[in-house]
């Protein structure tokens, strides 16, 4: 009925240390035809199953922002240990036009190391924004940088970039890079700013959004992204986050 | 041959296709019953509700694999009391759409289906469906009242004296004559069945050592259960004079027309979500319809028990 509905055994091959709180599980295979953007239900038997974009594919890798019971788990796997993953699920990033640009916040970062790996390789113009709140708790900046992305940072605290928010950085990244598609993973304040100043630049959006997964293939209901937020961001109402998304398109004149 | 017509008439409603969302499928919220109303649903059963609020089991909740869907959500709700309102808006924006709403409730023990029924009529539901057989609590509320014709029949004088809409009883496949049961609740005044609910169920992960979900058991739906709900429903309708709404592992417009076939009134749709999203239920009518005019059949009532004789 559904290819991707049973959870596949995978084992850990290689584990990265991105910050104090994050780690990259590099796994043993990758997930046929998954795409930038698209999820998976990790699952530790006994423990718990929670959701994480890919952040690479090839192989398989998701980077995990040690953040409660879960995560932490996740974070003590070492290499040879298995994990089990069902997926890809859902809707991921779709390319559109040839300069674009990438905005993460904290572990936002993670599927669009993986965005702007196949985007450079199709030898597109790609440029990234990232934020946290200090230079530490930044993710996966120096991946971004060898592959060739133009890179702006901006921390809360200004240890590193400009300070203040990441949002305050696509103004300049703007002029700099022309781009004409804008994709945004992050907290969901900084997806709708994003979105505003996407309308005002006439730039369509692809935001990626967070909900509480528990089937994770639309059947349950639970992902429903708040009614107040599709208005506001000009989504049909009903946008199940497993199903319609993780990613959703914006078009700059939708949005109110 | 001019194009078949699928309206249809349930209990003195007028729906415009015999295609209902079934309970436990995305009716959490007024948004998404409205969106799957719009997508073609001609009745929404909402997700079932009990007294208290539940958040259900802990992850893995729902696997799929080849044959069908293994679900173990444990019954996620927000208690009687804060459904009302939902239901309510949701009952607004249905009747706008010209869909009717049937509000599923279930209760861990006999004397609370008449509180939780009288409540819930508050939302002024187009009829209440009484959720007997799930099978995915029976750790916590002991053996469902679908086991047996007493206790279902037990439910069924409860929830009648309760309140005065329109009741269907939903029955489980796993008990030896469904036929009794569905006698037993029609003489206790039910005046529809809705069959089948899930069939209790297990996957273990091989090189987990384990089962999968996190309740172990589940329930199990989707195409694999088509052929028990096909036998179900044909045996109930032998037994019964009361529409019934057919459900279990329906996939396609000639799925639905089998089902219609074995005596349903009307078709509940389900897992089948998992693979068309929303937009399944106009493809399903298409379906049904096609397969209406290839053979010969102008209205659903030629189609439906066309297999009983
Ligand atoms: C589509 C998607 C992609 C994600 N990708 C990543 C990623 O690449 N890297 C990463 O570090 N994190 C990612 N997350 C977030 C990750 O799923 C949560 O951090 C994780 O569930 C926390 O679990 P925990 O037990 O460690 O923490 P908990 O203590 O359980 O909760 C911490 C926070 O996690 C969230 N949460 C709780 N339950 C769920 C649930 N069932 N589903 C989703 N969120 C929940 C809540 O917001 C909660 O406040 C993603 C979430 C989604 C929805
Ligand atoms: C994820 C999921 C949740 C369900 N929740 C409920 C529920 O709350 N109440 C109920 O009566 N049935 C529930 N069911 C059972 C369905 O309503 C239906 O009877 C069953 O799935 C068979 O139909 P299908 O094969 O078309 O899915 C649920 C089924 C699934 C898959
Ligand atoms: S997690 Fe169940 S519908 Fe999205």
């Amino acid at each position: 009925m559904n290819p991707v509905g049973l959870f596949s055994a995978f084992r850990v091959q290689q584990k990265r240390t991105e910050n104090a709180y994050t780690c990259s599980l590099v796994l043993n295979d990758s997930l046929p035809d998954a795409l930038p953007g698209q999820f998976v239900m990790a699952w530790l038997p006994g423990i718990d199953e929670r959701p994480f974009s890919l952040s690479d594919n090839d192989p398989v890798r998701i980077t995990v922002a040690d953040v409660g019971s879960f995560s932490h788990a996740l974070n003590q796997l070492q290499p040879g240990d298995y994990l089990w993953l069902r997926g890809p699920l859902g809707r991921g990033f779709i390319s559109r036009g040839r300069s674009h640009l990438l905005l993460g916040g904290g572990y936002g970062a993670a599927p669009l190391s993986f965005l702007a790996k196949s985007l450079c390789a199709q030898g597109n113009q790609v440029g990234v924004c990232l934020g946290a709140r200090s230079r530490a708790d930044l993710l996966l900046v120096e991946e971004f940088s060898s592959l060739g992305c133009q890179v702006w940072l901006a921390t809360e605290d200004g240890s590193a970039g400009k300070q203040g928010l990441l949002t305050a950085l696509l103004p300049e990244a703007q002029n700099a890079l022309k781009p004409e598609t804008v994709y945004a993973c992050g907290p969901i304040g900084m997806l709708t700013t994003m979105a505003a100043w996407a309308r005002t630049a006439g730039l369509p959006a692809q935001l990626s959004f967070e909900g509480v997964m528990r089937c994770g293939v639309g059947l349950c209901g639970s992902c429903e992204l708040p009614e107040t937020t599709c208005q506001q961001l000009g989504l049909a109402p009903g946008f199940l986050v497993c199903h319609d998304g993780p990613v959703g398109e914006i078009s700059p004149n939708h949005f109110s | 041959m001019l194009t078949p017509e699928l309206n249809c008439s349930f209990l003195g409603m007028n729906l415009t296709n015999p295609l209902v969302l079934a309970s436990g499928i995305l009716g959490t919220s007024p948004s998404l019953m409205e969106r799957m109303a719009l997508s073609g649903a001609a009745a929404i059963t909402s997700k079932s509700c009990g007294p208290e609020a539940r958040a259900g089991h802990p992850n893995p909740v729902t696997v799929a694999w080849d044959c069908g869907v293994l679900n173990a959500i444990g019954l996620t709700n927000p208690g009687a009391r804060a459904e009302v309102p939902l239901l309510r808006e949701t009952k607004q924006r249905l009747a706008a759409l010209g869909v009717p709403l049937f509000a599923s409730i279930f209760a861990p023990r006999l004397e609370d289906y008449g509180e939780v029924a009288r409540i819930i009529a508050e939302a002024e539901p187009d009829l209440i469906e009484v959720n007997i057989s799930c099978p995915n609590v029976a750790s916590e509320f002991g053996t469902p009242f679908s086991a047996s014709a007493e206790s279902a029949a037990a439910v069924t004088r409860t929830v009648r004296k309760a309140v005065n809409l329109p009741i269907s009883i939903k029955l489980a496949p796993n008990v030896p004559e469904i036929s009794l049961i569905a006698q037993a609740v029609v003489e206790e005044g039910a005046d529809a069945i809705t069959a089948i609910n899930t069939m209790p169920a297990m996957l273990i992960d091989a090189t987990a050592a384990k089962p999968v979900l996190s309740n172990r058991t589940g329930g199990l739906s989707g195409p694999a259960l088509k052929p028990i709900a096909l036998r179900c429903v044909y045996e109930i309708a032998q037994a019964v004079s009361v529409p019934i709404i057919g459900t279990g592992g329906l996939s396609s417009g000639i799925d639905a027309a089998e089902m219609l076939m074995a005596g349903a009134t009307l078709v509940g749709i389900g897992s089948v979500v998992i693979n068309d999203g929303p937009s399944v239920f106009s493809r399903i009518c298409t379906e049904l319809a096609t397969f209406m005019k290839d053979n010969g059949y102008a209205q659903l009532g030629d189609v439906r028990g066309k297999a009983l004789t």
